[in-house]
C-alpha cells in the first residue's frame, strides 16, 4: 500500500455546541448596527466615530482578491455581526458566569475556577463576540498590568485605547482590518507599565459558537518602556456546514527596550473532508516596536481554518529593535493558507529573523508570502528568512511568494528555502524500529517544526505537538 | 527461529528471489554471500517488510509463525532489527527520541512498562559507554550530517539498545574504512549470544575476518548455491563467485 494514499480525518474534538441562550442582533451591516454595537458596550462617542469612519472608509474598499485562495464570495450582509451570552453583565467574580460557560471552558481544557487554572497562565475567555472571564487579574493588578477585556478597557482605561487603538494597523489598512475596525465586538487588552516584566504567561482563549456569526475581536498589547510580557491566543470552533468568517486585528506596541512574545495556537474549525464548512479566518497583526532596543517576536502554529489568511508583522522603528517570525502553517484535506509576515526596517542596525515552516497534505494549498522592505535610512539593517515546505503525499501544493526590497546599500538580507516530501523510506525506517506510520509521520513532521516549537512557551509546545498530530491524522494510510 | 522454504519474491515486476530456502537456528550468525544482483539486499528488505517488495511464493516461518502475513513494526516488535545499508536521515528528531519510540513501542508489545526520558538516557549512556559511541551523537538528529561511518555505528548502537532476536545486517561494511569497519565489528561481537541471531549480509569476506560465522551461504540468481563454513568465505575471497555461480550455468560448464 502506498503509505501516503489515504486521507481519513480524525474528529475535530472541539466541534461542539454550547447550548446557552445568546442575544445576537439581526443580520445585515449598516451604519445603525454599527451605531448599535457601539451603544451596546456603551462606549464614548470618539470610539463611536472612529467605528463610523472605518465603516465608511471600508464600503469603499473591495475585497483583496491577491492571496492565493480561492472561495465563493461572501455575502456581508448574511452575517450577524454581534452575538453575546445572555447574562446581564460581565461576571464580577467567577461564580456569577453561566455555568454551561464554565463547562464549555473545561471541555476546552481551559478552566476559568481560580484554583484550577494553568499556573503561571492568566486567561481571557472570549465566547463569541464579548469577553466572559479574566483570570488572575488582582494578581496582576497589584503589578501595575491591566489584563482585561477590551470592552471593559474602552470603561476604565479610555485614555490608553485612545492613544493606542488604530496607531499599529490604520482603519484603513485593508478590506478586513476596516471591517474589524467598524464592528469588533470584544477582545484583550494588555498594558505593561514602565519596567515591568509580566510574571506569568497572559493568554486569550477565543470560541465561537453561534452559527452564521461573524466574530471581530480587537487585541491591544502594549509594552512601556523596558517592560517584558508573553502573550498567547488560542481558538476554537464548533462543526457546522456554512463557513463563519473570523476578521480580527491584533495590534502590538514596544516602547523603548521593551518586549512582546505573541503566541499563537489557532485552530477553528477546519471543514470537513470535502472542504464543507469552516472558518475563515482572515486577520491582520501587526506589532510595532517603537522605541530603540525593543522586540517583538511572533510565533504561530496554525493548524485549523478553512482559510488562512494573515501575515503576522513587524514595523521595526526603533534603532536596534528585533522583529520576529516563527511559523508553523499545516494545511489537510482542502484547507488553504496564505500566510507569512512582514518585515519593515525603518530604524538603523534592525534586525529580523523568518522562520517558517509550512506543511501540505491532502489536497490542501500552502502559500508563504513574505515581505522583507528595508528603507533608505535604515543603514546596518539584516534580514534572515529560512521558509521550508514539507508535502504529504502527491496531491497538495506549497507555494513561496518572497518580496524584498531593499534601499539601502549596507543591509544584509538572506532568504534561504527548501521543499521536501515525507518519504516513503524515511516511514520504512521508523516502522522498521517499531513505530508505526502515524506516530513516524508525527515524529517526521514535529523535526521539521522544531525550530519554531521550541519558541513556544513550555506549556504550548505539548499542546501545539500534540495539535499537530491530530490534524495530520490519516494523512497517511 | 527462522525458517524459509522456497521464497519467491518480486519488485515491480521482476522476480529476484526464485526459491530460496534458509533455516537459522538462535545463537548462530549466517552470512549471506553473492555477486552484484543476486537478491541478498532483497532478502534483507523482505525480512523486514518492505511495502516495496512482494512475497510471491514459499514461506517464512519466525519464532512459529507465518512472516509474510506481518506489518514490518510487528517484525520490529517480535525482535526482527534490520541495519540498514543506507541509514534514512529525519532531520530534527534527535537519535534519542528516535530510539525512545521505538524502544517503547516494542516493551509496549512485549506486555513491560514504558521507560521514561530519564530512565532511557541512563540506559543509552550505558550501551554508547560499552560501544564506545560518542555521546554527542545521541543528541543529534538521527543520521543527519552524519559521515558514512557514524551512520553505520549509529545501527549497530540502534541493535544494542533494541536487542533484537534475530539482526540483519545488510552490507555493514560498506563505505567503511578499516578502523571504522573495526569498531562495527567490535559492536556486532559483543552483541552476539545464545539467544540472538545473525544474519549477515555482506559482498566482501573482509568482514567476516572479524566478525566470523558459523554459516557462510553463496547467494545466486535469487537461490542459495553453496553453504558452508567460515572457510567457505575465504575460498570465495581466493577464487571470486563465478566458480558458484547459479546451478544452470555451473552444469552447463560442468
Amino acid at each position: 500500500m502506498d503509505p501516503v494514499e489515504e486521507l481519513a480525518t480524525k474528529e475535530y474534538k472541539w466541534g461542539f455546541v454550547t447550548d446557552i441562550e445568546s442575544e445576537t442582533i439581526p443580520k445585515g451591516l449598516n451604519e445603525d448596527v454599527v451605531r448599535l454595537i457601539s451603544s451596546k458596550k456603551n462606549e464614548p462617542s470618539w470610539l463611536t466615530e472612529w467605528r463610523l469612519t472605518a465603516f465608511r472608509q471600508w464600503q469603499k474598499m473591495t475585497e483583496p482578491r491577491w492571496p492565493n485562495v480561492t472561495y465563493p464570495p461572501i455575502d456581508y450582509q448574511d452575517i450577524s455581526y454581534y452575538s453575546a451570552p445572555r447574562q446581564a453583565k460581565k461576571a464580577g467574580s467567577m461564580d456569577e458566569i453561566d455555568p454551561e460557560l464554565v463547562k464549555t471552558y473545561e471541555k476546552l481544557g481551559i478552566p476559568l475556577e481560580e484554583q484550577k487554572r494553568l499556573s503561571n497562565v492568566a486567561v481571557d475567555a472570549v465566547f463569541d463576540s464579548v469577553s466572559v472571564a479574566t483570570t488572575a487579574k488582582d494578581y496582576l493588578e497589584k503589578l501595575g498590568i491591566i489584563f482585561c477585556s477590551f470592552s471593559e478597557a474602552v470603561q476604565k482605561h479610555p485614555e490608553l485605547i485612545r492613544k493606542y487603538l488604530g496607531s499599529v494597523v490604520p482603519t484603513n489598512d485593508n478590506f478586513f482590518a476596516a471591517l474589524n475596525s467598524a464592528v469588533f465586538s470584544d477582545g484583550s487588552f494588555c498594558w505593561i507599565p514602565k519596567g515591568v516584566k509580566c510574571p506569568m504567561e497572559l493568554s486569550t482563549y477565543f470560541r465561537i459558537n453561534a452559527a452564521d456569526t461573524g466574530q471581530f475581536e480587537r487585541t491591544l498589547i502594549v509594552a512601556e518602556e523596558g517592560a517584558q510580557v508573553s502573550y498567547l491566543e488560542g481558538c476554537t470552533a464548533p462543526k457546522r456546514d456554512t463557513n463563519q468568517l473570523h476578521a480580527a486585528v491584533v495590534e502590538l506596541v514596544a516602547q523603548e527596550s521593551a518586549s512582546v512574545k505573541y503566541s499563537t495556537v489557532q485552530n477553528w474549525y477546519p471543514g470537513d473532508k470535502e472542504g464543507k464548512g469552516g472558518i475563515y479566518n482572515f486577520v491582520t497583526k501587526r506589532g510595532k516596536c517603537a522605541g530603540a532596543n525593543s522586540k517583538i517576536s511572533w510565533t504561530q502554529v496554525e493548524t485549523g481554518s478553512a482559510i488562512t489568511w494573515k501575515y503576522p508583522s513587524v514595523i521595526l522603528q526603533g534603532d536596534n529593535s528585533v522583529g520576529e517570525f516563527y511559523s508553523v502553517a499545516v494545511v489537510n484535506n482542502r484547507q488553504q493558507a496564505d500566510t507569512g509576515t512582514k518585515m519593515i526596517h525603518v530604524g538603523k542596525n534592525t534586525r529580523s529573523t523568518i522562520v517558517s515552516k509550512g506543511i501540505s497534505a491532502g489536497k490542501g494549498q500552502n502559500t508563504y508570502r513574505g515581505q522583507v522592505k528595508v528603507v533608505k535610512k535604515a543603514a546596518g539593517a539584516r534580514n534572515y528568512t529560512q521558509c521550508d515546505s514539507l508535502l504529504i503525499g502527491d496531491r497538495c501544493g506549497a507555494h513561496t511568494f518572497p518580496y524584498i526590497e531593499v534601499q539601502n546599500h549596507t543591509a544584509k538580507v538572506e532568504h534561504e528555502a527548501s521543499t521536501s516530501k515525507i518519504s516513503e523510506d524515511q516511514i520504512f525506517y521508523c516502522k522498521q524500529r517499531g513505530v508505526s506510520t502515524e506516530n513516524a509521520i508525527n515524529m517526521i513532521v514535529n523535526g521539521f517544526c522544531k525550530e519554531v516549537f521550541r519558541e513556544l512557551p513550555m506549556e504550548f509546545a505539548v499542546e501545539a505537538q500534540k495539535l499537530l498530530g491530530v490534524s495530520l491524522d490519516g494523512s497517511v494510510g | 527461529m527462522l525458517e524459509i522454504k522456497d521464497l519467491h519474491a518480486t519488485v515491480g515486476k521482476k522476480e529476484i528471489l526464485k526459491g530460496l530456502s534458509l533455516s537459522v537456528k538462535a545463537g548462530e550468525v549466517h552470512a549471506i554471500m553473492g555477486p552484484n544482483g543476486s537478491g541478498k539486499s532483497t532478502l534483507a528488505q523482505v525480512l523486514a517488510g518492505h511495502p516495496a517488495y512482494a512475497v510471491t511464493g514459499g514461506t517464512i516461518t519466525y519464532m512459529g509463525e507465518d512472516l509474510a502475513e506481518k506489518s514490518p513494526e510487528d517484525r520490529a516488535k517480535e525482535g526482527i532489527f534490520l541495519a540498514f545499508q543506507y541509514p534514512v536521515e529525519i532531520p530534527g528528531v534527535s537519535n534519542a527520541y528516535f530510539l525512545r519510540a521505538g524502544y517503547n513501542e516494542i516493551r509496549k508489545h512485549r506486555g513491560e512498562p514504558e521507560l521514561d526520558a530519564m530512565d532511557f538516557n541512563k540506559l543509552l549512556k550505558e550501551k554508547s559507554k560499552v560501544l564506545h559511541i560518542d555521546e554527542s551523537l545521541l543528541n543529534r538528529p538521527v543520521n543527519e550530517g552524519f559521515s558514512g561511518g557514524e551512520k553505520k555505528r549509529n545501527e549497530i548502537f540502534q541493535l544494542a539498545v533494541l536487542e533484537p532476536k534475530l539482526a540483519i545486517l545488510d552490507e555493514t561494511d560498506s563505505g567503511l574504512d578499516i578502523d571504522a569497519l573495526r569498531a562495527v565489528s567490535e559492536g556486532v561481537n559483543r552483541l552476539r549470544s545464545k539467544d540472538r541471531a545473525f544474519l549477515v549480509v555482506t559482498h566482501y569476506q573482509r568482514l567476516l575476518n572479524y566478525i566470523v560465522p558459523d554459516f557462510v551461504h553463496v547467494l545466486s540468481e535469487g537461490r542459495i548455491v553453496k553453504s558452508g563454513g567460515k572457510e567457505l568465505a575465504l575460498e570465495l575471497e581466493k577464487r571470486g563467485y563465478d566458480w558458484v555461480k547459479a546451478p544452470a550455468a555451473a552444469g552447463a560448464a560442468r
